[in-house]
Protein backbone atom coordinates (compact mmCIF):
# COMPACT_ATOMS: atom_id res chain seq x y z
CA UNK A 1 0.00 0.00 0.00
CA UNK A 2 1.36 3.55 -0.88
CA UNK A 3 0.16 6.49 -0.39
CA UNK A 4 -0.23 9.15 -3.48
CA UNK A 5 0.70 12.91 -2.32
CA UNK A 6 -0.23 16.06 -3.53
CA UNK A 7 3.78 16.72 -5.40
CA UNK A 8 5.45 19.56 -5.27
CA UNK A 9 5.90 21.45 -8.60
CA UNK A 10 8.91 23.46 -8.10
CA UNK A 11 9.53 25.61 -5.03
CA UNK A 12 6.98 27.93 -4.83
CA UNK A 13 4.37 25.79 -4.90
CA UNK A 14 2.37 25.53 -2.07
CA UNK A 15 -0.76 23.83 -2.92
CA UNK A 16 -2.81 22.71 -6.13
CA UNK A 17 -6.34 22.10 -6.95
CA UNK A 18 -7.69 18.80 -8.06
CA UNK A 19 -9.57 19.40 -11.51
CA UNK A 20 -9.68 16.01 -12.45
CA UNK A 21 -8.89 12.00 -11.77
CA UNK A 22 -7.79 10.06 -14.59
CA UNK A 23 -7.93 6.63 -12.33
CA UNK A 24 -10.63 5.18 -10.69
CA UNK A 25 -10.46 2.63 -8.00
CA UNK A 26 -9.97 -0.84 -9.16
CA UNK A 27 -7.47 0.89 -11.88
CA UNK A 28 -3.87 -0.84 -12.44
CA UNK A 29 -1.17 2.23 -12.90
CA UNK A 30 2.53 1.97 -13.52
CA UNK A 31 5.70 4.31 -12.48
CA UNK A 32 5.24 7.14 -14.97
CA UNK A 33 0.87 6.87 -15.85
CA UNK A 34 -0.37 10.34 -15.76
CA UNK A 35 -3.29 9.83 -13.19
CA UNK A 36 -4.46 13.23 -12.27
CA UNK A 37 -5.23 17.07 -13.13
CA UNK A 38 -3.47 19.33 -10.67
CA UNK A 39 -4.57 23.29 -11.80
CA UNK A 40 -1.32 25.34 -10.04
CA UNK A 41 0.12 28.64 -10.72
CA UNK A 42 1.64 27.20 -13.25
CA UNK A 43 -1.69 26.41 -15.24
CA UNK A 44 -3.05 22.53 -15.61
CA UNK A 45 -0.72 20.01 -15.18
CA UNK A 46 -0.21 16.29 -15.69
CA UNK A 47 0.48 14.36 -12.25
CA UNK A 48 2.25 11.10 -12.90
CA UNK A 49 2.74 8.37 -10.40
CA UNK A 50 6.07 6.85 -9.54
CA UNK A 51 4.70 3.19 -7.67
CA UNK A 52 2.27 0.86 -9.44
CA UNK A 53 -0.27 -1.21 -8.23
CA UNK A 54 -4.33 -0.89 -7.86
CA UNK A 55 -5.64 2.28 -7.23
CA UNK A 56 -7.99 1.44 -3.92
CA UNK A 57 -8.82 4.97 -3.28
CA UNK A 58 -9.44 8.22 -4.28
CA UNK A 59 -9.29 10.24 -0.86
CA UNK A 60 -9.80 13.64 -2.34
CA UNK A 61 -12.92 14.84 -4.65
CA UNK A 62 -12.59 16.92 -7.98
CA UNK A 63 -12.82 20.80 -7.13
CA UNK A 64 -10.28 20.07 -4.03
CA UNK A 65 -7.00 22.46 -2.87
CA UNK A 66 -4.53 20.41 -1.09
CA UNK A 67 -1.78 21.32 0.14
CA UNK A 68 1.91 19.70 -1.02
CA UNK A 69 2.06 16.73 0.73
CA UNK A 70 -1.47 16.33 1.12
CA UNK A 71 -2.92 12.45 0.76
CA UNK A 72 -4.68 12.43 -2.53
CA UNK A 73 -5.18 8.75 -3.23
CA UNK A 74 -4.06 5.09 -1.59
CA UNK A 75 -2.32 2.66 -4.10
CA UNK A 76 -3.11 -0.83 -3.23
CA UNK A 77 -0.25 -4.30 -3.85
CA UNK A 78 0.62 -5.34 -7.28
CA UNK A 79 -1.26 -7.88 -6.75
CA UNK A 80 -4.51 -6.00 -6.55
CA UNK A 81 -8.16 -7.10 -6.24
CA UNK A 82 -9.60 -8.02 -9.77
CA UNK A 83 -11.39 -4.54 -11.09
CA UNK A 84 -14.94 -7.15 -11.23
CA UNK A 85 -14.25 -8.42 -7.50
CA UNK A 86 -15.74 -6.04 -5.29
CA UNK A 87 -13.07 -4.39 -4.22
CA UNK A 88 -12.80 -4.42 0.14
CA UNK A 89 -12.19 -0.86 -0.14
CA UNK A 90 -12.78 1.83 2.90
CA UNK A 91 -15.87 4.05 2.38
CA UNK A 92 -15.58 4.97 -1.29
CA UNK A 93 -14.81 8.74 -1.39
CA UNK A 94 -17.16 9.26 -4.57
CA UNK A 95 -20.35 8.71 -3.29
CA UNK A 96 -19.43 11.30 -0.95
CA UNK A 97 -21.06 15.20 -2.25
CA UNK A 98 -19.24 16.79 -4.14
CA UNK A 99 -17.65 20.44 -3.69
CA UNK A 100 -18.49 22.77 -6.68
CA UNK A 101 -15.59 22.11 -9.39
CA UNK A 102 -13.16 25.55 -9.16
CA UNK A 103 -14.03 27.64 -12.02
CA UNK A 104 -10.98 27.59 -13.49
CA UNK A 105 -11.24 23.35 -13.86
CA UNK A 106 -10.98 22.23 -17.50
CA UNK A 107 -14.45 20.41 -18.42
CA UNK A 108 -14.00 17.00 -17.15
CA UNK A 109 -14.16 13.11 -19.02
CA UNK A 110 -17.28 13.20 -21.62
CA UNK A 111 -20.31 11.85 -20.31
CA UNK A 112 -19.98 8.22 -20.53
CA UNK A 113 -17.30 8.56 -23.42
CA UNK A 114 -13.69 8.14 -23.50
CA UNK A 115 -11.82 10.13 -21.18
CA UNK A 116 -9.65 13.05 -22.66
CA UNK A 117 -7.26 15.27 -20.59
CA UNK A 118 -7.66 18.88 -20.70
CA UNK A 119 -4.41 19.59 -22.73
CA UNK A 120 -5.59 16.85 -25.27
CA UNK A 121 -9.32 18.44 -25.33
CA UNK A 122 -7.42 21.85 -26.46
CA UNK A 123 -5.12 20.33 -28.52
CA UNK A 124 -7.76 18.14 -30.38
CA UNK A 125 -10.00 21.69 -30.91
CA UNK A 126 -7.00 23.60 -32.20
CA UNK A 127 -6.86 21.03 -35.01
CA UNK A 128 -10.66 20.52 -35.29
CA UNK A 129 -10.42 16.80 -33.82
CA UNK A 130 -13.06 14.91 -31.85
CA UNK A 131 -10.73 13.86 -29.25
CA UNK A 132 -13.74 11.21 -27.83
CA UNK A 133 -13.25 9.30 -30.82
CA UNK A 134 -9.81 8.92 -31.06
CA UNK A 135 -7.97 5.60 -29.21
CA UNK A 136 -5.98 6.85 -26.09
CA UNK A 137 -3.21 5.36 -24.85
CA UNK A 138 -2.91 6.83 -21.43
CA UNK A 139 -4.26 5.52 -18.05
CA UNK A 140 -7.46 3.24 -18.87
CA UNK A 141 -7.34 4.62 -22.22
CA UNK A 142 -7.18 8.15 -21.72
CA UNK A 143 -6.82 10.23 -24.89
CA UNK A 144 -3.68 12.22 -24.23
CA UNK A 145 -1.94 15.01 -26.02
CA UNK A 146 0.38 11.94 -27.64
CA UNK A 147 -2.55 10.48 -29.17
CA UNK A 148 -4.29 13.37 -30.81
CA UNK A 149 -0.36 14.49 -31.70
CA UNK A 150 -0.52 10.56 -33.73
CA UNK A 151 -4.26 11.29 -34.87
CA UNK A 152 -2.65 14.79 -36.68
CA UNK A 153 0.34 13.10 -38.35
CA UNK A 154 -1.86 10.06 -39.23
CA UNK A 155 -4.47 12.26 -41.17
CA UNK A 156 -3.21 12.80 -44.80
CA UNK A 157 -0.68 15.90 -45.41
CA UNK A 158 -2.53 17.17 -47.95
CA UNK A 159 -5.02 19.63 -49.79
CA UNK A 160 -3.97 22.89 -48.28
CA UNK A 161 -7.22 22.43 -46.15
CA UNK A 162 -8.36 26.15 -46.75
CA UNK A 163 -11.12 26.43 -43.93
CA UNK A 164 -10.15 25.16 -40.48
CA UNK A 165 -12.24 28.51 -39.26
CA UNK A 166 -10.09 30.96 -37.89
CA UNK A 167 -13.25 31.96 -35.22
CA UNK A 168 -13.42 28.14 -34.06
CA UNK A 169 -9.68 28.10 -33.51
CA UNK A 170 -9.09 31.37 -31.73
CA UNK A 171 -11.56 30.79 -28.56
CA UNK A 172 -10.16 27.50 -28.14
CA UNK A 173 -6.77 28.53 -27.86
CA UNK A 174 -6.27 28.90 -24.08
CA UNK A 175 -2.86 29.48 -22.60
CA UNK A 176 -3.40 26.81 -19.47
CA UNK A 177 -2.46 29.30 -17.07
CA UNK A 178 -3.60 32.56 -15.41
CA UNK A 179 -1.00 35.27 -16.00
CA UNK A 180 -1.61 36.94 -12.68
CA UNK A 181 -1.08 33.73 -11.25
CA UNK A 182 2.04 33.00 -12.86
CA UNK A 183 3.48 36.46 -12.09
CA UNK A 184 3.03 35.56 -8.09
CA UNK A 185 4.71 32.23 -8.63
CA UNK A 186 7.95 33.67 -10.46
CA UNK A 187 7.62 36.42 -8.11
CA UNK A 188 7.78 33.97 -5.03
CA UNK A 189 10.87 32.23 -6.36
CA UNK A 190 12.90 35.20 -7.65
CA UNK A 191 12.49 36.89 -4.71
CA UNK A 192 13.70 34.21 -2.67
CA UNK A 193 16.74 33.58 -4.99
CA UNK A 194 17.43 37.32 -4.36
CA UNK A 195 16.92 37.01 -1.17
CA UNK A 196 18.94 33.81 -0.28
CA UNK A 197 20.93 33.40 -3.16
CA UNK A 198 24.68 34.96 -3.03
CA UNK A 199 24.91 34.66 -7.26
CA UNK A 200 28.17 35.13 -8.90
CA UNK A 201 27.86 36.13 -12.31
CA UNK A 202 30.36 35.76 -14.87
CA UNK A 203 30.38 35.77 -19.09
CA UNK A 204 32.31 34.90 -21.89
CA UNK A 205 32.09 35.47 -25.51
CA UNK A 206 31.84 32.90 -27.61
CA UNK A 207 32.31 32.69 -32.23
CA UNK A 208 29.69 30.22 -33.30
CA UNK A 209 31.06 30.75 -36.73
CA UNK A 210 31.89 26.60 -36.85
CA UNK A 211 29.08 25.38 -34.98
CA UNK A 212 26.49 27.66 -37.34
CA UNK A 213 28.24 26.21 -40.42
CA UNK A 214 28.02 22.97 -39.69
CA UNK A 215 24.44 23.44 -38.91
CA UNK A 216 23.56 24.96 -42.06
CA UNK A 217 25.14 21.95 -43.78
CA UNK A 218 23.21 19.93 -41.63
CA UNK A 219 20.00 21.30 -42.29
CA UNK A 220 20.25 21.64 -45.94
CA UNK A 221 20.16 18.06 -45.79
CA UNK A 222 16.95 17.98 -43.85
CA UNK A 223 13.56 17.56 -44.54
CA UNK A 224 12.00 21.38 -43.21
CA UNK A 225 10.51 19.70 -39.75
CA UNK A 226 13.71 18.01 -38.98
CA UNK A 227 15.85 21.06 -39.11
CA UNK A 228 17.89 22.10 -35.93
CA UNK A 229 17.42 25.79 -34.32
CA UNK A 230 20.88 27.48 -32.89
CA UNK A 231 19.70 26.74 -29.53
CA UNK A 232 19.79 22.90 -29.21
CA UNK A 233 23.44 23.02 -29.84
CA UNK A 234 23.96 25.75 -27.47
CA UNK A 235 21.85 23.28 -25.14
CA UNK A 236 23.56 20.26 -25.90
CA UNK A 237 26.70 21.85 -25.44
CA UNK A 238 25.87 22.98 -21.88
CA UNK A 239 24.70 19.43 -21.03
CA UNK A 240 28.16 17.98 -21.79
CA UNK A 241 30.19 20.86 -20.40
CA UNK A 242 27.98 20.34 -17.11
CA UNK A 243 28.82 16.10 -17.14
CA UNK A 244 32.84 18.24 -16.46
CA UNK A 245 31.96 20.57 -14.45
CA UNK A 246 29.37 18.50 -12.01
CA UNK A 247 29.55 21.15 -8.83
CA UNK A 248 26.65 23.59 -10.97
CA UNK A 249 24.78 20.63 -11.51
CA UNK A 250 22.40 19.79 -8.69
CA UNK A 251 20.72 21.63 -5.88
CA UNK A 252 21.42 23.22 -2.70
CA UNK A 253 19.02 22.76 0.61
CA UNK A 254 19.59 24.21 3.67
CA UNK A 255 23.43 24.83 2.52
CA UNK A 256 24.23 21.35 1.36
CA UNK A 257 24.55 20.62 -2.05
CA UNK A 258 23.44 17.58 -3.52
CA UNK A 259 24.27 16.69 -7.25
CA UNK A 260 21.88 15.92 -9.66
CA UNK A 261 20.29 12.21 -10.76
CA UNK A 262 21.70 13.23 -14.32
CA UNK A 263 21.65 16.22 -16.30
CA UNK A 264 18.09 17.48 -16.32
CA UNK A 265 18.30 21.07 -17.52
CA UNK A 266 15.23 23.59 -16.77
CA UNK A 267 14.47 25.17 -20.96
CA UNK A 268 13.39 28.82 -19.84
CA UNK A 269 9.89 28.91 -22.04
CA UNK A 270 8.89 32.27 -22.58
CA UNK A 271 4.99 32.15 -22.94
CA UNK A 272 3.06 34.68 -24.82
CA UNK A 273 0.72 37.04 -22.64
CA UNK A 274 3.33 37.03 -19.87
CA UNK A 275 5.01 34.33 -18.19
CA UNK A 276 8.01 32.27 -17.92
CA UNK A 277 8.14 28.07 -17.17
CA UNK A 278 11.73 26.25 -17.04
CA UNK A 279 10.52 22.26 -17.32
CA UNK A 280 13.31 19.94 -17.46
CA UNK A 281 14.81 17.70 -20.56
CA UNK A 282 15.58 14.46 -18.54
CA UNK A 283 19.17 13.38 -19.73
CA UNK A 284 20.03 15.84 -22.22
CA UNK A 285 23.60 15.19 -21.92
CA UNK A 286 22.52 12.00 -23.69
CA UNK A 287 20.49 13.12 -26.75
CA UNK A 288 21.06 13.05 -29.91
CA UNK A 289 20.09 16.42 -31.37
CA UNK A 290 17.42 15.71 -33.46
CA UNK A 291 15.90 14.15 -30.30
CA UNK A 292 16.69 17.25 -28.21
CA UNK A 293 14.99 19.31 -30.91
CA UNK A 294 11.85 17.45 -31.05
CA UNK A 295 11.88 17.48 -26.76
CA UNK A 296 12.16 21.09 -27.08
CA UNK A 297 9.50 21.75 -29.70
CA UNK A 298 7.00 18.83 -27.73
CA UNK A 299 8.14 20.80 -24.11
CA UNK A 300 7.39 24.41 -25.70
CA UNK A 301 3.89 23.16 -27.35
CA UNK A 302 2.95 21.80 -23.68
CA UNK A 303 4.14 24.99 -22.02
CA UNK A 304 1.90 26.62 -24.18
CA UNK A 305 -1.25 24.81 -24.10
CA UNK A 306 -1.30 23.19 -20.39
CA UNK A 307 0.31 19.68 -20.38
CA UNK A 308 3.02 19.99 -18.85
CA UNK A 309 3.77 16.74 -16.57
CA UNK A 310 4.65 16.81 -12.81
CA UNK A 311 7.70 15.45 -13.26
CA UNK A 312 9.27 18.23 -15.53
CA UNK A 313 8.61 20.76 -12.98
CA UNK A 314 9.81 19.20 -9.96
CA UNK A 315 13.11 17.51 -11.49
CA UNK A 316 15.47 20.28 -13.54
CA UNK A 317 19.06 19.88 -11.88
CA UNK A 318 19.66 23.67 -13.82
CA UNK A 319 18.08 26.45 -16.00
CA UNK A 320 19.23 26.93 -19.27
CA UNK A 321 17.72 29.83 -21.06
CA UNK A 322 18.32 31.00 -24.72
CA UNK A 323 16.54 34.68 -25.67
CA UNK A 324 16.59 33.59 -29.19
CA UNK A 325 17.43 35.70 -32.93
CA UNK A 326 15.44 38.80 -31.27
CA UNK A 327 16.66 38.96 -27.41
CA UNK A 328 19.03 40.91 -26.14
CA UNK A 329 22.57 40.30 -26.32
CA UNK A 330 23.35 39.04 -22.73
CA UNK A 331 21.24 37.80 -20.40
CA UNK A 332 22.29 38.01 -16.67
CA UNK A 333 20.36 35.50 -14.97
CA UNK A 334 18.49 34.54 -11.77
CA UNK A 335 19.12 31.22 -9.80
CA UNK A 336 15.95 28.85 -9.51
CA UNK A 337 15.55 27.70 -6.07
CA UNK A 338 16.90 25.34 -4.94
CA UNK A 339 19.46 24.74 -8.50
CA UNK A 340 22.53 26.24 -8.07
CA UNK A 341 23.58 27.95 -11.62
CA UNK A 342 21.62 28.88 -14.59
CA UNK A 343 23.13 29.41 -18.09
CA UNK A 344 22.14 32.01 -20.39
CA UNK A 345 23.05 32.86 -24.03
CA UNK A 346 22.39 36.17 -25.58
CA UNK A 347 21.01 36.70 -29.09
CA UNK A 348 23.65 35.78 -32.12
CA UNK A 349 25.05 39.09 -33.66
CA UNK A 350 27.58 39.26 -36.09
CA UNK A 351 30.70 41.34 -34.90
CA UNK A 352 34.29 41.59 -35.48
CA UNK A 353 36.87 38.84 -33.68
CA UNK A 354 39.93 38.32 -34.24
CA UNK A 355 41.35 35.37 -35.86
CA UNK A 356 44.81 34.58 -36.62
CA UNK A 357 45.60 38.16 -35.86
CA UNK A 358 43.25 39.53 -38.56
CA UNK A 359 39.71 40.71 -38.25
CA UNK A 360 36.78 38.63 -39.76
CA UNK A 361 32.90 39.26 -38.81
CA UNK A 362 32.09 36.50 -36.75
CA UNK A 363 28.76 35.27 -35.24
CA UNK A 364 29.31 35.55 -31.83
CA UNK A 365 27.47 34.76 -28.99
CA UNK A 366 27.82 35.92 -24.99
CA UNK A 367 27.47 32.97 -22.33
CA UNK A 368 26.53 33.92 -18.73
CA UNK A 369 26.54 32.36 -16.00
CA UNK A 370 24.92 32.88 -12.42
CA UNK A 371 25.65 30.32 -10.24
CA UNK A 372 24.73 29.81 -5.96
CA UNK A 373 28.43 31.07 -4.32
CA UNK A 374 27.71 29.04 -1.28
CA UNK A 375 28.30 25.90 -3.63
CA UNK A 376 30.99 26.99 -6.08
CA UNK A 377 33.87 29.67 -6.63
CA UNK A 378 34.21 31.80 -10.03
CA UNK A 379 37.04 29.51 -10.94
CA UNK A 380 34.35 26.51 -11.08
CA UNK A 381 31.96 29.05 -13.18
CA UNK A 382 34.76 29.68 -15.62
CA UNK A 383 35.43 26.37 -16.05
CA UNK A 384 32.25 25.29 -17.42
CA UNK A 385 31.99 28.76 -19.84
CA UNK A 386 35.12 27.51 -21.07
CA UNK A 387 33.84 24.15 -21.61
CA UNK A 388 31.09 25.26 -23.50
CA UNK A 389 32.76 27.13 -25.77
CA UNK A 390 35.64 24.26 -26.72
CA UNK A 391 32.84 21.96 -27.27
CA UNK A 392 30.58 24.57 -29.52
CA UNK A 393 34.38 24.63 -31.65
CA UNK A 394 33.46 20.87 -32.41
CA UNK A 395 29.90 20.95 -33.23
CA UNK A 396 30.03 17.39 -35.34
CA UNK A 397 30.77 16.22 -31.93
CA UNK A 398 27.45 17.32 -30.42
CA UNK B 1 -2.16 28.34 -55.75
CA UNK B 2 -3.86 31.76 -55.99
CA UNK B 3 -2.40 34.76 -53.77
CA UNK B 4 -5.77 34.64 -52.12
CA UNK B 5 -5.19 31.18 -51.11
CA UNK B 6 -1.65 31.81 -50.16
CA UNK B 7 -2.70 34.36 -48.05
CA UNK B 8 -5.72 32.43 -46.52
CA UNK B 9 -3.57 29.44 -45.03
CA UNK B 10 -0.78 32.23 -43.82
CA UNK B 11 -3.26 33.63 -41.90
CA UNK B 12 -4.81 30.95 -40.85
CA UNK B 13 -1.21 29.39 -39.47
CA UNK B 14 -0.19 32.64 -37.93
CA UNK B 15 -3.48 33.32 -35.80
CA UNK B 16 -2.36 29.54 -34.76
CA UNK B 17 0.20 30.42 -33.47
CA UNK B 18 0.22 34.11 -32.31
CA UNK B 19 -3.50 33.69 -31.06
CA UNK B 20 -3.90 36.90 -29.39
CA UNK B 21 -2.96 38.97 -32.40
CA UNK B 22 -4.91 39.17 -35.45
CA UNK B 23 -2.90 38.97 -38.61
CA UNK B 24 -5.14 40.64 -40.57
CA UNK B 25 -4.19 43.98 -39.17
CA UNK B 26 -0.75 43.12 -40.00
CA UNK B 27 0.91 45.34 -42.67
CA UNK B 28 2.07 42.94 -45.95
CA UNK B 29 5.87 44.59 -45.35
CA UNK B 30 6.57 44.41 -42.10
CA UNK B 31 8.53 41.73 -40.34
CA UNK B 32 5.81 39.26 -39.50
CA UNK B 33 8.50 38.42 -35.83
CA UNK B 34 8.27 41.63 -34.76
CA UNK B 35 4.72 42.42 -35.79
CA UNK B 36 3.42 39.29 -34.03
CA UNK B 37 6.35 38.81 -31.56
CA UNK B 38 7.21 35.56 -32.71
CA UNK B 39 10.55 33.99 -31.54
CA UNK B 40 12.82 31.42 -33.09
CA UNK B 41 10.81 28.54 -32.06
CA UNK B 42 7.45 30.59 -33.36
CA UNK B 43 9.04 31.30 -36.48
CA UNK B 44 10.24 27.73 -36.87
CA UNK B 45 6.91 26.46 -36.51
CA UNK B 46 5.51 28.76 -38.97
CA UNK B 47 7.68 27.65 -41.58
CA UNK B 48 7.15 23.96 -41.05
CA UNK B 49 3.34 24.51 -40.96
CA UNK B 50 3.47 26.25 -44.61
CA UNK B 51 5.53 23.00 -46.24
CA UNK B 52 3.23 20.92 -44.27
CA UNK B 53 0.16 22.17 -45.55
CA UNK B 54 1.39 23.38 -48.91
CA UNK B 55 3.71 20.64 -49.75
CA UNK B 56 6.55 21.75 -51.00
CA UNK B 57 10.50 22.20 -49.69
CA UNK B 58 11.30 25.45 -48.56
CA UNK B 59 14.92 25.70 -48.27
CA UNK B 60 16.57 27.36 -45.13
CA UNK B 61 17.89 30.04 -47.20
CA UNK B 62 14.89 31.04 -48.51
CA UNK B 63 13.45 31.88 -44.71
CA UNK B 64 14.31 35.32 -45.31
CA UNK B 65 12.06 35.77 -47.83
CA UNK B 66 8.74 34.57 -45.45
CA UNK B 67 9.19 36.74 -43.17
CA UNK B 68 6.92 39.66 -44.38
CA UNK B 69 3.14 38.85 -45.71
CA UNK B 70 4.05 40.13 -49.06
CA UNK B 71 6.91 38.25 -49.15
CA UNK B 72 5.44 35.00 -48.32
CA UNK B 73 2.39 35.14 -50.34
CA UNK B 74 4.79 35.62 -53.02
CA UNK B 75 6.63 32.92 -52.17
CA UNK B 76 4.06 30.25 -52.73
CA UNK B 77 1.53 32.06 -55.67
CA UNK B 78 3.72 30.95 -58.29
Amino acid sequence: MSDFLMPALGADMEAGTLVEWLIKPGDRVKRGDVIAVVETQKGAIEVEIFDEGVVSELVVPVGTRVAVGGLLARIGERAGPQPEAPAPVAPRQATAPQPPASPTAPAMQAAGGARVTPAARRRAAELGLDPAALAGTGVEGAVSVADVEAARRAAPPAAVPLAPPLALAKPSRRTGFDPAEMRKAIAAAMGRSKREIPHYYLSHTVDLHPALAWLEAFNAAQPVPRRLLPAVLLLKASALALREVPQLNGTCVEGVFQPGSGIHPGWAISLRGGGLVAPAIRDTDALALPDLMAAIRDLVQRARSGGLRSSELASPTVTVTSLGERGAETVTGIIYPPQVAIIGFGSISTRPWVVDGRVEARPLVTVSLAADHRVTDGHIGALLLSAIERLLQEPAKL
Amino acid sequence: MTEAEARAVIYDILSGIAPEADPVTVAGDEDLREALDLDSMDFMNFVVALHERIGIDIPEADYPRLRTLDGAIAYFAR
